[in-house]
C-alpha cells in the first residue's frame, strides 16, 4: 500500500505533524485477548451489587420493569445497531421507518400532534422544551412548579444559563414567564393538577410543558387532552435496563404550531418516482448542519437505538398491555403504601394526595431502614431529603409489575425483623 | 420492497400479551382517581402478535445498510467495525441492572470502570481530567464551552465571541450560540488549512475560544497548530478541540500537547461503541487543570482505592444530563481500550491514515483532489469536474454507490469544497475492500461520460428509489400552515386523515 501511495514509510505520511509533538507510545498497558479482556471487565461488574428486580423498590426516575425478550432480539440486530444516522435515505429505510413509528407512538401516547426522533434523556428533554418556549414567546423566564425531578432542574439551569434563561422555582406565572414546567406524576410520585397548571400558564400567555411518565399515559389523561403545548419525558421504562442511569431516551411531542421549533431529527414520509412510500429526514432547515449557529438546538443525532427499543416495547404491549402494566403497578403500590403506613412511626408524607406507583412516606431513621433492607437483598426507598430540605425522613418507594406480592411480603418481613 | 407500518398491520382481534395480574387485593385506578384525571380513550398503539412484531422488525432491518454488512466510508463519522465483545460487556448484569441511585458502596466496580476510563482518555488526549457526562459530541462541545465561559467569568473576563473555521462541523457554531456566544468565522487558506492572517485579524479581547478540529474536516493536519495555539493564548483566549477526528493520531500525538485546553471525544467514533442508527453515543470532555474546578458534577474520585461521587464542586457548571452519562457506552469504550491497549490504539490510527492515503491515491485522477496530500485518516475529493463536464453531481455518485452495495461517503461537507465527497475508510477495512470501492467509484466516473442520465436514475436496487424530499417538504408546510390534515411526520388513522 505504501508503494502505491508512493512513499517509503509510514512516517512519510505523518510529515505534517511537528516533530516536537510526536509521541513514542501511549502510557497504557498492552492489549489483551478477548478472554482476558472479558475477565477484567467481568471482575469490575462483579464488584457491583445487583439487587433482584422483584426486590427493587427504588425509583426516582429509573424503574425496573418487565422487558419482553423481543426488545433485545430486535435492538441486537446489527442492521440496526451498527448503522448510522440515515443520511442516505434509500439505504436506511429500516432506521427511518422505526423512527417514524416511534414518533407516531409518542404522539399517540401524549395526545399531541407531532413528536421528534428522540433526545438524550428526560432531563435534556425538559431543557430543550424550555428552549422552544423561550424562542416561541420571546420571554426569558421559565417557572418550575412543584416537585420536578431535581436532576432535570439542574440540567435545565445549566442549559438556561447559556442562553440567559432564568429558572424560577415555585410561585405564580406572570407576563415574563415563557413556560410553566410541571411533572406528572411528580418526582415523589404524586399526581398534580395538570389542567389548573396549564390554564394558569395560558392565562399569562406562557406555554405549558408537561414532563410525563410514558407508562402512566395508558391510564392518565394525556397532555393533549388538558391542552399542554409540549410533552416531554424519559423513556427508560419502555424496554431499557437501568444501566446505572444510561443510555436511556428522552422524548418531546408538541402542538402543530410549535413543530418548527422542535430540536433534533424528524422523519416524514416521501415518495419515489415509482410512487412507493418511503421515509426521509424532514424539516432539516431547523438543524445545525444546515443552520449552524441559528439552529433550534445543537443536537446532531439522537438516541435512535433506545427509541427503537421503546417502539418495540410499545408495539409488544399495545394499548391494553400497557394499561395492564400501569394498573398492576398501581394496585400493588397502593397495597404496599397501606401496609407501610400501618407500621409504627411510619406515615404517608402527603396522605391527601393521589399517586400511581411511587409514593413518599415519612419514616423514623430512614438511612437505618435502607441499610437494614439492603442486608436482606432489598433495594429500599430513596431518601429524597438529599434534594429537598423540607422532606426530612421521607423515602419514596416504588412498586411495578415486577414486584410480586411475595416480594412485598418479604419487604415487610425484613422491616419487622 | 417496502414494509407496512405497524399501525397499518395492526388488527383489533389481537389479544394483548399475557402479563402478570396484581394477584393482591387493592384498588384499581378507576376506584381511586377522579374521572377527569383518567384517560378517556386508550392510546392508539398498534395491536400485533409477537410473531408479527418480530417479522415486522426483521423485514425493516433488511431495509438497512450497516457496517456489519459492508464498507461505510462516511467521512467524519469514523464508521469502524464495532467489536461484539463490547456488547457482551455492557450486557453483564453487574452493569446493565445497576440502579443509578444505589449506594456508592454497592457500585464500586462501576465507579472504578469510570475512573479507569477517565485515566485512559487523559493519557490518550493529554489532559488532566475528563467528564464522562455528555451524551454525544455536540453535547460535549457545549459542555466545554460552558466550562470555558465559567472559567473566564471567574476571572472577571467578559469574552463574548467564539471563533469557528469555515470548514467546521455545524455543531460547533450551534453549540457556541447555545452557550451564549457570538460566532465569528475564520477562513481557510488555499492549502485547506486555517489562515493565520485571518485568524489574527479575528482575534480580539472579546475572543473566548477558538474551536478547532485537527486534522481539520478536510483531513489535513494543521501544521501550524503550535503557532495557532500561541496566537490564541496570547490574547487570553482558549483553544477547544473538536474530537471528531481523534482517530487520526492516537499514540502519534495528543491535543493536550498541541495546546488545546478542552477536548471532546466521541466514544461512538474513535472507541467503537456502535452508532445505533443515530445514537446513543457518548461525548466525554477532557480539560487542562485550570478548567478542572468547572467540570460538571458529580466527578468520580478515588482515594485509597475507594471510589466516590463528588457532588460538592462549588465552581462546577452544574449538571449537563441526568445521572452519570451514557454508562452503557462507557463500558463498551473501556472494553475496547482494554482489548486494544496502548499498542493497539497506536496501530489503529496508523492503519487509518494508511487506508485513507491509499484510497486517496486510487481515486486521484478520477475525482478532483482539491488539496495536496498526505492526508490523515480521511480525505475530501470533489465531483466538481463531473458536474461541469457531465452534469453529474456528488449526490449522483453517492446514490450510484448504493447500487454497488457500498454506503456513500459524506457529501456536500465541508462547505468550503464544491461538490465535496468526504471519505473516511477507517483501519478496520481490508485492502481488498478499499480496492473494490475504488473500482466502483472509477466505474461510476466512467459512466458519467457515457451515460450521465443513467446515473440520475440511481439507486435502482435499493428498497426505494430517490425519494422526493421537495414534495415532502411541501406537504409538511401545508400541514403546518393548517392547509392540510396530513401531518406527514406521523401516521394517522385513515378516518382522521381525509387526504
Amino acid at each position: 500500500m505504501l508503494e502505491t501511495i508512493g512513499v517509503s514509510s509510514m512516517n512519510d505520511l505523518l510529515v505534517d505533524i511537528p516533530q516536537t509533538l510526536r509521541l513514542e507510545s501511549l502510557q497504557l498497558p498492552a492489549g489483551l485477548s478477548e478472554f482476558e479482556t472479558m475477565a477484567q471487565v467481568a471482575a469490575l461488574a462483579n464488584r457491583n451489587r445487583v439487587f433482584a428486580d422483584r426486590l427493587t423498590f427504588r425509583g426516582g426516575g429509573v424503574y425496573r420493569r418487565f422487558i419482553p425478550a423481543a426488545v433485545a432480539a430486535v435492538t441486537s440486530k446489527p442492521e440496526f445497531y451498527t448503522a448510522y444516522t440515515p443520511y442516505q435515505a434509500e439505504a436506511s429505510q429500516g432506521t427511518l421507518q422505526a423512527i417514524f413509528e416511534f414518533q407516531t407512538l409518542i404522539a399517540e401516547l401524549a395526545g399531541l400532534d407531532v413528536a421528534n426522533a428522540s433526545l438524550y434523556d428526560g432531563a435534556t428533554a425538559v431543557a430543550e422544551a424550555a428552549m422552544m418556549a423561550y424562542v416561541h414567546t420571546g420571554r426569558n423566564e421559565v417557572l418550575v412548579s412543584g416537585y420536578v425531578h431535581p436532576e432535570y432542574v439542574q440540567v435545565l439551569r445549566a442549559f438556561g444559563e447559556g442562553r440567559g434563561i432564568k429558572v424560577r422555582k415555585g410561585g405564580e406565572p406572570n407576563k415574563k414567564t415563557a413556560a410553566v414546567i410541571f411533572q406528572q406524576p411528580d418526582f415523589l410520585g404524586l399526581l398534580v393538577d395538570p389542567r389548573a397548571l396549564t390554564a394558569a400558564a395560558h392565562e399569562v400567555g406562557a406555554l405549558a410543558i408537561a414532563a410525563v411518565d410514558p407508562i402512566s399515559l395508558a391510564i392518565l389523561a394525556p397532555p393533549g387532552e388538558y391542552d399542554a403545548d409540549i410533552a416531554v419525558g424519559e423513556g427508560q421504562q419502555l424496554g431499557l435496563p437501568p444501566s446505572f442511569g444510561g443510555p436511556h431516551v428522552g422524548f418531546v411531542a408538541c402542538k402543530r404550531e410549535l413543530v418548527r421549533k422542535l430540536p433534533g431529527r424528524l422523519v416524514g414520509t416521501a415518495h419515489d418516482a415509482a410512487g412507493r412510500r418511503g421515509f426521509v429526514l424532514a424539516l432539516a432547515a431547523r438543524e445545525q448542519h444546515i443552520r449552524r449557529e441559528k439552529a433550534t438546538s445543537n443536537i446532531c443525532t439522537n438516541h435512535s437505538l433506545c427509541a427503537l427499543a421503546a417502539a418495540v416495547y410499545l408495539t409488544y404491549m399495545g394499548p391494553y398491555g400497557l394499561r395492564q402494566v400501569a394498573e398492576v403497578s398501581f394496585t400493588r403500590a397502593h397495597v404496599l403504601a397501606e401496609r407501610l403506613a400501618a407500621l409504627s412511626g411510619w406515615e404517608l408524607a402527603f396522605p391527601e394526595r393521589q399517586f400511581l406507583n411511587e409514593f413518599p412516606i415519612r419514616v423514623p431513621k430512614g438511612s437505618a431502614v435502607v441499610r437494614k433492607l439492603a442486608r436482606k437483598g432489598i433495594l429500599g426507598g430513596l431518601d429524597v431529603n438529599r434534594w429537598f430540605r423540607e422532606l426530612k425522613g421521607v423515602l419514596t418507594f416504588t412498586c411495578t409489575e415486577v414486584n410480586d406480592p411475595r416480594a412485598i411480603d418479604e419487604l415487610l418481613q425484613a422491616l419487622a425483623s | 420492497m417496502t414494509e407496512p407500518l405497524s399501525f397499518e398491520l395492526s388488527r383489533p382481534a389481537v389479544d394483548p400479551p399475557r402479563l402478570p395480574d396484581a394477584n393482591v387485593a387493592g384498588p384499581s385506578p378507576a376506584d381511586v382517581l377522579p374521572r377527569g384525571a383518567l384517560r378517556a380513550k386508550p392510546p392508539g398503539l398498534p395491536r400485533l402478535s409477537e410473531p408479527e412484531i418480530m417479522r415486522h422488525y426483521s423485514r425493516m432491518a433488511s431495509l438497512n445498510y450497516s457496517i456489519s454488512e459492508n464498507f461505510y466510508p462516511l467521512g467524519s463519522c469514523t464508521m469502524k467495525y464495532n467489536p461484539v465483545v463490547n456488547e457482551a460487556a455492557a450486557a453483564l448484569p453487574g452493569f446493565a441492572e445497576l440502579h443509578p441511585y444505589q449506594d456508592e458502596e454497592t457500585v464500586q466496580g462501576a465507579l472504578e470502570l469510570m475512573w479507569r476510563l477517565e485515566q485512559a482518555l487523559c493519557a490518550i488526549v493529554g489532559v488532566d481530567r475528563v467528564t464522562l457526562q455528555p451524551a454525544a459530541g455536540a453535547h460535549g462541545e457545549w459542555t466545554a464551552l460552558r466550562m470555558i465561559r465559567a472559567y473566564q467569568h471567574s476571572r472577571g473576563e467578559a469574552r463574548t465571541e467564539v471563533l469557528v473555521p469555515d470548514s467546521a462541523h455545524g455543531t460547533n457554531p450551534a453549540s457556541a450560540a447555545l452557550s451564549g456566544f457570538q460566532v465569528v468565522e475564520v477562513k481557510s487558506g488555499g492549502d485547506g488549512r486555517i489562515s493565520l492572517a485571518d485568524l489574527e485579524s479575528k482575534l480580539s479581547p472579546r475572543t473566548s475560544a477558538l474551536m478547532l478540529t485537527n486534522p481539520n474536516t478536510l483531513g489535513l493536519f494543521e501544521r501550524e497548530i503550535l503557532d495557532i495555539a500561541e496566537l490564541v493564548h496570547s490574547t487570553g483566549a482558549m483553544l477547544y478541540y473538536d474530537g471528531a477526528n481523534l482517530n487520526a493520531f492516537m499514540g502519534i500525538c495528543r491535543p493536550g500537547d498541541m495546546g488545546f485546553d478542552a477536548v471532546h471525544m466521541n466514544l461512538h467514533k474513535t472507541f467503537t461503541t456502535p452508532h445505533g442508527g443515530g445514537g446513543p453515543g457518548a461525548g466525554p470532555v477532557g480539560v487542562k487543570s485550570e478548567l478542572v474546578p468547572f467540570l460538571p458534577a458529580p466527578t468520580v474520585e478515588r482515594t485509597n482505592g475507594r471510589l466516590t461521587l463528588d457532588h460538592k464542586r462549588p465552581q462546577s457548571i452544574g449538571r449537563v444530563r441526568s445521572f452519570y452519562g451514557n454508562f452503557g457506552m462507557l463500558v463498551r469504550a473501556y472494553t475496547y481500550i482494554l482489548a486494544m491497549g496502548g499498542d493497539g490504539l497506536s496501530q489503529a490510527s496508523r492503519d487509518a491514515v494508511l487506508s485513507a492515503n491509499y484510497l486517496r491515491k486510487l481515486l486521484d485522477g478520477h475525482l478532483e483532489m482539491p488539496h495536496d496530500g498526505p492526508c490523515m485518516h480521511e480525505f475530501v475529493a470533489s465531483a466538481h469536474n463531473l458536474t461541469v463536464q457531465d452534469g453529474v453531481r456528488a449526490l449522483d455518485l453517492a446514490k450510484a454507490l448504493l447500487d454497488r452495495e457500498f454506503y456513500a461517503p459524506t457529501v456536500y461537507f465541508p462547505l468550503v469544497v464544491p461538490e465535496a465527497i468526504m471519505v473516511e475508510p477507517t483501519e478496520t477495512e481490508s485492502k481488498a475492500t478499499l480496492d473494490a470501492f475504488a473500482q466502483a467509484v472509477r466505474e461510476i466516473v466512467a459512466q458519467a461520460k457515457t451515460d450521465p442520465q443513467g446515473l440520475h436514475q440511481e439507486p435502482k436496487r435499493t428498497p426505494v428509489g430517490r425519494l422526493d424530499e421537495v414534495a415532502a417538504a411541501r406537504r409538511i408546510n401545508a400541514y403546518l400552515q393548517g392547509q392540510s390534515e396530513d401531518p406527514v411526520l406521523r401516521w394517522k388513522a385513515a378516518a382522521e386523515s381525509p387526504s
